[in-house]
């Protein structure tokens, strides 16, 4: 049984049937790739794991208990952190408030009327802020506004407010799209240190063959909202049909 | 300070000695000289400022930090005026219960109607306070005459029961109301050489308020809970995504702010005890919209600006007519004098909404962090001219957290 465990689910926009059949089971502790051409269907079915979307059949368990029927904010309070395909931070806000936010929802839990109190003596919540901006490489940039950042600063922001509330699943839609190859390879070895360092779970989107051969442990190949093969990494790369489908190569 | 820091602190102790000396500073020009006219140290006017003041700051709460733009928020302020006028009829003529009843009342009804309009964000949330507003304006005007009094306004009767002290109408006159004796109205004048300055108990009494309620909006600011309202304006999709529920949030927001609509409505009628329904017109939601967005919304200081700004238009300007333009300009020629007052007749007087029209364009389209925007930038043109090099520094990293 995996941590995460989606059972036949189906979506369907209108007349596009986006997910069909979905099977998706993510061993804990490892790190998943889900790959397919544009359109496949992936940010959809990442949107039906985090409440974004409600599957119009099928069931997705995490650590036992089902996802569906609850809101976004109730599934990450289970353990469900989500990057996004664009970067989705608080843009007027600077780093290190990006930082604090997901530390109090992960120390008050989602709602705490905490007007009295003062933001800069909450010293527990800064310090861990601090030590994962540190850990990204990014505490020089504390005091930026969020908005005036890079794409790829803004994704590593995202990323590391995603961490500090130590998910126990992490989903990640296209983490180094647009972003310079330096700023990739640090990605990459930020996740890998990451999941050896903190027992997180990891399920990753990417187009980028060369991150998803470092880091994923299964594959899975979507195509058109089906899943055509999963496997290892080694034996995903010659599979005929993914060839065909994904790489547009006739075997 | 005060829990404060040193920057916040300084801008609260300005305000302090503003609002303490308010009554000398807004008199600077000796009472007969032609200039008389520009004065606003009246007590009437000062007191309109400091709780037009307190409506925008708590309008701010909401607006400045959520982005939730309430059209609806003056159906606080007569909620609150009209609970006021009660507690003057039935408990006692002193303005202590009255104010708080007022925003407990005005709290009350905020919780209802944020918690309906608040299940639609942007536009479709503004509609809803709109129409709660004007259904709440509707029923004051009509149906729940009873408790308004319709179209006359809520006022005091010699027959009110006032159970705690229904001598004070013993003589015959309607009493006035007081804070443990000390009436509102007393107001202790000063005659300096050419200048005449009057301070005032009910002044002083919401300058106490406005203060408070002026702190507690930087506290709100300064918190953890400020920070999750500047968040949900910023990314609402993120802070579910973080596990934080946003509508607790708003709703506290908005019933806060309703409850700062609910004070400024219980001063009002504290200070003049009397409410009627066009308190909660739509035209008076426009105007703490207008006070906090030309001040600057999410500012401190802003919608305190903001709110003198508009209040010194509506009650000086408009009191600039053709006599007052003829006197002005009879050093020119006739013909050009005529052709001047003719040109300026539009924009004073009753006219004055067209100035102040005109302003809040320009205000808008050029400094859209308003009035502060406006401070900050002759701020840093002086700080620039002094020390390049520091300014420079300082324009590369932003404001830290604290
Ligand atoms: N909310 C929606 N309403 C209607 N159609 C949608 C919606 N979301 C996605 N689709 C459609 O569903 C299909 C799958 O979209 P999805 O975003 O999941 O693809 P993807 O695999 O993430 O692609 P990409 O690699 O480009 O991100 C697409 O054809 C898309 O147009
Ligand atoms: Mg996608």
């Amino acid at each position: 049984m995996g941590i995460l465990e989606v059972k036949n689910v189906n979506k369907r926009f209108g007349g596009l049937q986006a997910l069909g059949d979905v099977n998706l089971s993510v061993v804990e502790n490892s790190c998943h790739a889900i790959i397919g051409p544009n359109g496949a269907g992936k940010s959809t079915l990442l949107n039906c794991l985090v409440g974004k979307l409600i599957p119009d059949t099928g069931s997705v368990m995490f650590d036992g208990q089902s996802v569906l029927g609850r809101t976004p904010y109730q599934i990450n309070q289970m353990g469900i952190s989500r990057v996004f395909q664009t970067p989705e931070i608080f843009g007027d806000l600077t780093v290190i408030e990006n930082m604090m936010i997901p530390c109090f929802a992960k120390r008050d839990g989602s709602f705490r009327m905490h007007a009295y109190a003062r933001s800069n003596q909450e010293r527990d919540v800064i310090e861990k802020a601090e030590i994962m901006l540190e850990d990204v490489n990014m505490l020089d940039k504390r005091d930026m506004h969020a908005a005036s950042m890079s794409r790829g600063d803004k994704r590593r922001l995202e990323i590391a407010m995603c961490l500090v509330q130590e998910p126990r699943l992490l989903l990640l839609d296209e983490p180094t799209a647009g972003m310079a190859r330096a700023d990739t390879n640090n990605t990459i070895d930020l996740l890998k240190r990451i999941k050896d360092e903190r027992n997180i779970t990891i399920a990753i989107i990417e187009h980028d063959m060369h991150v998803v051969f470092s880091l994923a442990e299964r594959i899975t190949v979507l195509a058109q909202g089906t899943p055509l093969v999963e496997d290892t990494p080694a034996n995903i790369k010659g599979h005929p049909k993914v060839r065909e489908a994904y790489l547009g190569e006739t075997a | 300070m005060l829990g404060l820091t040193g920057k916040d602190f300084t801008l609260f102790l300005i305000v302090v000695v503003m609002v303490v000396f308010a009554p000398i500073i807004l008199n600077p020009f000796p009472v007969d000289s032609a200039m008389a006219q520009f004065n606003a140290g009246y007590p009437d006017l000062m007191q309109r400022f400091l709780i037009f003041g307190i409506f925008a700051v708590g309008f701010n709460i909401l607006f400045g930090l959520t982005g939730y733009l309430s059209f609806g928020h003056a159906a606080f302020l007569g909620a609150g005026s009209y609970a006021g006028v009660w507690m003057f009829k039935l408990l006692s003529m002193n303005v202590l219960p009255a104010i708080l009843v007022a925003m407990v009342v005005a709290g009350l009804f905020s919780v209802v109607i944020g918690y309906v309009s608040l299940r639609r964000s942007g536009i479709y949330f503004s509609i809803l306070t709109l129409a709660f507003a004007q259904m709440s304006y509707a029923l004051a005007y009509s149906v729940l005459t009873p408790i308004t009094n319709g179209e006359t306004g809520l006022q005091l009767s010699l027959n009110d029961p006032r159970v705690l002290d229904g001598a004070a109408s013993a003589d015959g006159s309607l009493p006035v109301p007081t804070f443990f004796g000390l009436e509102m109205r007393d107001s202790w004048d000063v005659t300096l050489g050419g200048w005449a300055f009057t301070f005032n108990a009910g002044y002083y009494l919401c300058a106490i308020f406005m203060l408070v309620a002026f702190y507690v909006a930087i506290r709100i600011f300064r918190s953890p809970f400020g920070m999750m309202l500047r968040a949900i304006k910023s990314n609402q999709q993120r802070m579910n995504y973080t596990g934080l529920n946003t509508r607790p949030y708003t709703l506290a927001a908005f019933v806060i702010s309703g409850m700062f609509a609910g004070l400024a409505g219980g001063l009002m009628v504290s200070m003049d005890p009397l409410a009627g329904a066009e308190r909660m017109q739509w035209t008076r939601s426009g105007e703490v919209v207008l006070m906090t967005i030309l001040g600057g919304a999410g500012t401190l200081i802003g919608p305190v600006l903001g709110a003198g700004f508009i209040k010194y238009f509506e009650n000086i300007f408009s009191k600039i007519n053709d006599n007052v333009l003829h006197g002005w300009f009879a050093f020119l020629p006739d013909g050009l004098e005529n052709a001047i007052v003719w040109i300026l007749h539009p924009f004073v007087g009753k006219g004055w909404h067209l100035t102040l029209g005109l302003l809040f364009m320009l205000v808008v389209i050029f400094l859209p962090g308003g009035l502060v925007e406006a401070g900050q930038r002759i701020g840093r043109l002086f700080s620039r001219k002094k020390k390049p090099a520091d300014a420079a520094q300082k324009s590369t990293q932003s404001t830290p957290a604290e």
